[in-house]
């Protein structure tokens, strides 16, 4: 492969690769801005790719190919009402909420299996009819170096995933509504004093958290694996996590670190044929994305710093 | 000083005391047991030719796994039919194991049910089964896919994936029209590197100028992962992709399929592993990129121990190696997508194989 059809194959599988770590990523930092900590979406995507791949499977006939975007809708649904567990615990009885977080994603894993065994009798679903498929974009898809780059084979879930990227900063740093979330993560008490119902703010932050994983859940389950089974979703959620953090609690950064991520996965796999890449270990680039993290909290690369309240209930009163 | 002597004399007693203790109680355990086994074993050879009983214990897979530990099962039941067993205590059974501390448990569990002959599924449960065969020297083990545990009550079975893995390379080498045929693998490790090793031969008996990409995921769960290697091996003109990558092949179909949506007249296939993969190939009605599948007969390696055993010929404390001669490795039906003179060149290699003319490696291949 020439180095231009390296470049035409990394970047597309980058972005695969990402697409469902922005999704997730966007949500548990609206959930964490929120100030709620955002461990539960490896659970939240568990339960979205299962809706996603359910829905597609019962739903094919009726509706042929479009049957995804119900799927999606329907995971978008299924995350948000299952994220109601940890906003319950969380906000409403003030549980630990690294420990319903952990909760939620075993719970998440544990039903999803025993349904697919109640309805289909079997360990995983079969493979959907209708999977996510690349699509050109007519048009840009013709210009130059960037068409083939980045418009003959797009994932119509990866369009959507920056769109959400972008829609969360502009949500998060340009409304009033963005600001209150803000402010019920940093400091609650003063965003109460101000007349914000503090509890309606962090319930509306996970349930975005909810939706955002649901979706990325079934972006995951309809592009890569095509079926659900207990190990569609391994880690993934937990990366996106790993992504936020890195990107500093902002939209834009852990659109920029999801990327960088794909990236990294893509170089781990496919840089065999690239110069310079093909000499880095394909373990080293595997694990990059987590050292990075690491080195990212430890203050190495900027300092990385989480809502201030992220992780403290709100206690109406309490000093 | 004296103090300190003192405390010196007492714990040295409370340890002497604790370490016979420790020894009384171990006799008597062991004594117990080998007298419940004993009985177990006269009461087995009363009523030996109608009621010998087999169950296995899963590694975390589970009996629906589409692999082995399904595959297992399926030998478990067949055998159970054959024998007119039914399921539970005294006929055949399994347990589910759903973490890696579970493996003990459901071991010793059905070995306190009685059963004859208890098999545990796959290389993770090696240890288990050691420390259960030492503790049991009466009871029958079988441990399937591991021989790094040995013991005279322990028969370990091993499959030859490299010579199935030779028939998947000569079917791709065969059919590849771009000359260009991949391999996508899971992890680094012996036994994947069986499936490199017998595909690689495989592929340049019959081309030797033949291409081979290989791709080492390092994960057997991450779909994306085998969609992104089968996408870069199809972009430089791959046209046949064996994986032998479990949950992580999941992805090179996904690719495959993609394509083969997109562009009805695009050659891309896959060989499937493990089990008959042709589901997992469904483009839509008409149209289907598995082109076969390399089987491990684990449930005809499953039978046969369990035969053995009811005979009274147990191989315990040997390795039972199951290749093309023994039909524990194969291929699966192509249903039509291999043409014939593609399937008498497999037979051929077959026959050279299963007559030793041909002996495959194991050895992961250089670069």
């Amino acid at each position: 492969m020439s180095f231009l059809e390296v470049l035409y194959f990394i970047v597309p599988s980058a972005l695969l690769y990402a697409t469902p770590l922005i999704l997730t990523g966007i949500g548990a930092l609206f959930s964490e801005r929120a100030g709620v900590i955002g461990l539960g979406v490896e659970g939240l995507m568990i339960v979205g790719a299962f809706t996603g791949i359910y829905i597609n499977l019962e739903y094919y006939a009726d509706f042929g190919k479009n049957v995804i975007w119900l799927a999606l809708l329907a995971a978008l649904l299924a995350g948000a009402v299952f994220s109601l567990i940890i906003a319950v615990a969380a906000v409403t009885f003030r549980a630990d909420q690294t420990v319903t977080g952990v909760a939620v994603n075993m719970l998440a894993a544990a039903i999803t299996v025993f349904l697919v065994k109640l309805i289909y009798g079997k360990g995983q679903t079969d493979m959907v009819s209708a999977p996510l498929q690349r699509f050109e974009i007519p048009y840009l898809s013709d210009i130059p170096f960037l068409g083939p780059l980045l418009f003959q084979n797009v994932y119509s879930t990866t369009i959507i995933a920056l769109i959400v990227a972008v829609g969360a900063w502009f949500v998060l740093y340009k409304m009033p509504f963005g600001l209150r979330i803000r402010s019920v993560g940093e400091h609650p008490m003063a965003a109460d004093t101000m007349g914000i119902n503090v509890a309606k703010m962090r319930y509306i932050g996970v349930m975005i958290s909810g939706a955002l994983a649901g979706v990325g859940g079934a972006s995951l389950a309809m592009t890569s694996s095509g079926d659900f089974s207990g190990s569609t979703v391994a880690g993934q959620g937990f990366i996106a996590i790993a992504a936020m953090i890195f990107g500093k609690w902002h939209p834009l950064g852990t659109l920029g670190a999801a990327l960088f991520f794909g990236l990294a996965q893509t170089l781990s796999i496919g840089g065999g044929n690239i110069p310079f890449v093909q000499d880095i270990p394909s373990v080293i680039l595997q694990v990059l994305p987590y050292v990075l993290t690491i080195l990212a909290l430890a203050g190495f690369i900027g300092k990385a710093v989480a809502p201030k309240a992220s992780g403290v209930p709100y206690i109406k009163g309490k000093r | 000083m004296k103090k300190r002597k003192f405390g010196l004399l007492i714990s040295s007693v409370v340890a002497t005391g604790a370490i016979l203790a420790a020894c009384g109680t171990d006799e008597e355990k062991t004594d117990s047991k080998d007298t419940s086994n004993n009985n177990t074993g006269s009461e087995t050879n009363t009523g030996s030719d109608d009621d010998f009983s087999i169950a296995m214990v899963t590694d975390v897979g589970g009996v629906d796994d589409k692999s082995f530990n399904q595959s297992a099962w399926e030998g478990v039941q067949q055998f159970g039919a054959d024998n007119g067993l039914t399921k539970g205590d005294g006929g055949f059974d399994y347990l589910q194991s759903q973490s890696d501390a579970d493996y003990n448990t459901n071991l010793n569990n059905l070995l306190r049910r009685d059963f004859d002959l208890v098999f545990g599924v796959g290389y993770m449960m090696a240890d288990a089964i050691g420390e259960i065969a030492n503790d049991n020297p009466n009871a029958m083990l079988a441990l399937i896919d591991s021989a790094d545990v040995t013991a005279s009550n322990i028969a370990n079975i091993l499959f030859k994936e490299q010579e199935g893995a030779f028939l998947a390379g000569v079917v791709a080498a065969s059919m590849s029209e771009s000359g260009k045929i991949g391999f996508v693998g899971g992890v680094d490790i012996p036994v994947i590197n069986r499936f490199h090793a017998g595909f690689v031969e495989g592929a340049e008996a019959v081309n030797p100028d033949i291409e081979i990409q290989v791709n080492y995921t390092g994960a057997f769960d991450d779909a994306s992962k085998g969609k992104i290697a089968a996408n870069s091996m199809f972009s430089s003109g791959v046209d046949i992709i064996f994986h032998a990558a479990g949950g992580t092949g999941n992805g090179v179909f996904s690719e495959a399929k993609e394509r083969k949506a997109k562009d009805k007249d695009a050659n891309v296939w896959v060989i499937g592993v493990d089990a008959d993969q042709y589901a997992e190939g469904q483009v839509d009605d008409s149209t289907n990129i598995t082109l076969t599948s390399m089987l491990k007969g684990v449930n005809s390696a499953v039978i046969d121990i369990a035969t053995k055993a009811k005979n009274g010929e147990f191989p315990g404390g040997t390795t039972t190696v199951y290749g093309l001669a023994e039909d524990g490795v194969g291929l699966a039906d192509s249903r039509g997508a291999i043409p014939q003179e593609v399937m008498d060149k497999v037979e051929e290699y077959k026959e050279k194989i299963a007559s030793g003319e041909i002996t495959v490696s194991e050895e992961k291949p250089k670069q």
